[in-house]
């Protein structure tokens, strides 16, 4: 079982204890109420689906039920890091590439 | 002749006994949802007369009261006496949430040699006294559903769940329990 690090929990616990919560980082336009159908389409439905190293939105639902967010390769399955929601998105660097 | 209400537990009844393992429901408690901020814990503390613990998978007991840390602003409080808690916690007037939920949850208590293996039927997580160790506690699940785990003892548990998911939880604790 894939043991997830939750970093409010500050401990790895299974994944069972989780849910995935989509992509991370998605800004919400300050000016919703203007912005034409095509950006609102590309703010709300559109996501970046890369296979390899993704940032994504977690939540330790059966445990502290608290929304964090991961960095996760698409390919291997392994989470690179976890860090708590609001959190500025890592520079991954080398640790970013398919391993 | 008058007939008289008489209250039930939802696990009335159901107990079981094997070798190293014993399986019991508990008698009925109050229990407290409560939710706070950092700055009212001191007051809500002294109201409810235990320090509530702000590390993570902690608890706080004494006399009959627990304190659960489930989250970075969430606890699971039980009193063993029924005490009315959601009355200690209107007197404080600092910011919080307590919502009384004794009827929601029931307990099942998981004692012997062998009830981390038992509890490891269900419950994914490691419950070795080192990375479990007395007095922790965490939600958690156990097969399909969501519990709150707390290790009392170094062969005792107490399981809270929801009393609509107990008989599910004590059907499964119970066939674990049978697997010799």
């Amino acid at each position: 079982m894939l043991l997830i690090h939750c970093p409010y929990c500050e401990e790895e616990r299974p994944e069972l204890e989780f849910r995935h919560a989509g992509e991370a980082h998605i800004a919400r336009p300050e000016n919703i109420a203007e912005i034409s159908d095509e950006a609102f389409q590309r703010y709300f439905f559109i996501r970046a689906n890369p296979k390899g190293v993704t940032f994504e939105r977690w939540r330790h639902i059966h445990g502290c039920g608290r929304f964090f967010n991961a960095a996760r390769d698409t390919v291997s399955d392994r989470f690179l890091m976890t860090y708590k929601a609001g959190e500025p998105k890592p520079d991954l660097g080398e640790a970013g590439g398919n391993q | 002749m008058a007939e008289t209400a008489r209250r039930m537990s939802a696990l009335e009844g159901r107990a079981y006994e094997g070798s190293g393992i014993a399986l019991t429901p508990t008698a009925p408690a109050s229990r407290l949802s409560l939710r706070a901020p950092e700055a009212s814990l001191s007051a809500l503390s002294k109201a409810l007369g235990l320090t509530l613990p702000r590390k993570p998978k902690t608890t706080a007991a004494d006399g009959g009261r627990a304190a659960l840390w489930l989250g970075p602003d969430e606890w699971l409080i039980i009193d063993e006496k029924g005490a009315d808690l959601a009355a200690l916690c209107a007197k404080v007037s600092a910011l919080h949430s307590a919502v009384d939920i004794s009827h929601r949850n029931t307990a099942v208590l998981v004692a012997g040699a062998r009830a981390e293996d038992v509890l490891g039927a269900g419950c994914p997580q490691d419950l070795s006294p080192a990375r479990f160790p007395v007095g922790a506690a965490s939600r958690t699940v156990f097969g399909k559903a969501e519990i709150v785990l707390w290790r009392t003892g170094e062969e005792a548990f107490r399981i809270e769940c929801w009393r609509s998911f107990s008989d599910y939880v004590f059907s499964l604790l119970e066939k674990a329990a049978r697997e010799a």
